[in-house]
């Protein structure tokens, strides 16, 4: 029941709505943030679908994320020197998620990338914010210019209803598609909409004044199928979507290919190479890794957290990145680095809790099948 | 005598009933852990020394111990809340118990806090 100092934390434009709305807030990145309002298993079900009375659309503050607008000629092909997707590519009003990697092919973090004509738009984690816009200053050309839109909030409103919700106040946003990025307004206000997500379920990201954000959460609140989720349900979410978390799930020790993350590596980029640590990252491609990220299912109902050892017989093959309950699998469910060749699905690992071996098998991610709306 | 409730620094308390102590998790504590949704119990016959750790309690958030709040032997658990561990969220302080220990030593019950003096500890 560790309580993180309150000191010199940040806080959002929705600072002051979610102690009104009687959340429980915890110091996270560096930020105030809301951990919980009704319960993580209750704000878990509800972003489902599953929860009690209207439901399906869960609003969430993601402000504490880092959103940079880079402008200038030649923008998209000097981000591409730092990530390994093909970003020259990418279309006007698409989004890509990619990784900052190392020279030696870790991921420095991992972001999602938008085409707004020329400009590109990043959204990127709230713990690597500083690492990632010295990272930036550092390595893009001088005619690229940076920009950190910190007058910005970002809102998500995620789940089954959230197209029909949110297009009560802004008409046509149920026409765009996963990834897909549109600039339009919400209520009459100006916002920069992202059919996108990190819960697995149909949603929204939205950027808005932080001024408005207020009034605009106020209004999707009064929408009967919304409620305001905390931190605690979107890790929960995330987990069973098999969405990586930086820190835990990813860091400059794992290269995109241990993680499962090649399919963000597009072909172009494959072939041509020119991104930090292609080097080991296109070999791990063609020979594959000496560790993969799986899905694992405990047998039990012990949960096994971050760090817990995964053995094999006796030996020690890995450790679990990610652990915890999945509400909608009604389980303990973990996220692991193991070798490919305890890696496929149905394979018999098993995990030291306590001293004590538990058995568990591996599984496919995810866990609970996305529902992007493509 | 009337049974009396004694309070931990950890945030268990114990109720008195002759040399039987029933032990379980505060309001305070089942409100700190949010929902709970794994417990693991001793089993029956063990004994413990006062603040030996008891049990696991894991909740969606994080896993924390259960302290033996005395000394002495377990004479019953509670199969109830190992079911539903949510129990323990809807009734801490009844039928969310953890289990029922046989005093070693009852003058340990008088280094514990009363309901005022928990009160204030846990603020």
């Amino acid at each position: 029941m560790a309580q993180h100092p309150m000191g010199d934390l940040r806080r959002t434009a929705l600072h002051a709505l979610h102690v009104e709305l009687g959340a429980r807030m915890v110091g996270f990145a560096g930020w105030d943030m809301p951990i919980q309002f009704a319960g993580i298993l209750a704000e878990h079900a509800h972003v489902r679908g599953a929860g009690e009375g209207p439901c399906g659309a869960g609003l969430f503050d993601v402000s504490h994320m880092g959103q940079i607008r880079l402008s200038g000629e030649g923008a998209d092909a000097a981000l591409e020197a730092l990530v390994p997707a093909d970003i020259r590519a990418l279309k006007d009003g698409r989004t890509r998620y990619t990784q900052f990697t190392t020279e030696s092919g870790g991921i420095i973090d991992d972001l999602m990338v938008t085409r707004l004509g020329e400009d590109l738009v990043l959204v990127v984690n709230a713990a690597r914010f500083d690492v990632d816009l010295a990272h930036l200053k550092g390595r893009l050309p001088g005619a690229v210019r940076i920009e950190v839109l910190d007058s910005l909030a970002l809102l998500a409103l995620q789940g089954p209803s959230a197209a029909e919700v949110l297009a009560r106040h802004a008409g046509g946003v149920e026409g765009l598609s996963f990834m897909q990025t549109a600039e339009m307004d919400i209520a009459g206000v100006a916002a920069r909409i992202s059919r996108s997500g990190y819960t697995g379920e149909d949603g929204f990201e939205f950027a808005v004044p932080a001024d408005e954000a207020e009034g605009i959460a106020r209004l999707l609140l009064a929408e009967p199928e919304v409620a305001p989720i905390g931190l605690g349900a979107r890790d929960s979410l995330r987990m069973e979507a098999g969405l990586c978390l930086y820190g835990q799930d990813i860091d400059e020790t794992t290269s995109p290919v241990e993680a499962g993350l090649a399919w963000s590596i597009q072909k172009r980029r494959r072939a041509e190479g020119g991104f930090p640590g292609a080097d080991r990252i296109l070999r791990e491609l063609e020979q594959g890794t000496a560790r993969t990220r799986v899905g694992l299912r405990p047998d039990g109902r012990a949960i096994a957290r971050t760090g817990t050892p995964v053995l094999a017989g006796e030996e020690r093959i890995g450790a679990v990145t990610s652990g915890g309950f999945g509400p909608s699998v009604g389980g303990p469910i973990a996220i692991a680095y193991v070798p490919p060749a305890h890696a496929a699905a149905g394979t018999a690992v098993s995990l030291d809790l306590r001293g004590r071996a538990e058995p568990a098998r591996v599984v496919d991610l995810p866990f609970v099948p996305h529902r992007y709306h493509r | 005598m009337a049974a009396t409730i004694r309070y931990t620094e950890d945030h268990e308390w114990v109720r008195v009933d002759g040399d039987i102590a029933t032990v379980g998790i505060t309001t305070h504590a089942q409100e700190q852990l949010g929902d709970i949704v794994f417990i693991e119990l001793p089993d029956v016959g063990r004994t413990f020394a006062q603040k030996d750790e008891a049990g696991v309690i894991e909740s969606v958030k994080a896993a924390s111990e259960l302290y033996a709040p005395v000394s002495g032997e377990i004479v019953e658990t509670n199969a109830a809340i190992v079911d539903d561990p949510a129990l323990v969220n809807r009734d801490p302080m009844g039928e969310g118990w953890f289990v029922k220990i046989r005093l070693a030593d009852a003058g340990e019950l008088d280094g514990l806090m009363d309901e005022a003096a928990y009160a204030a500890h846990a603020g």
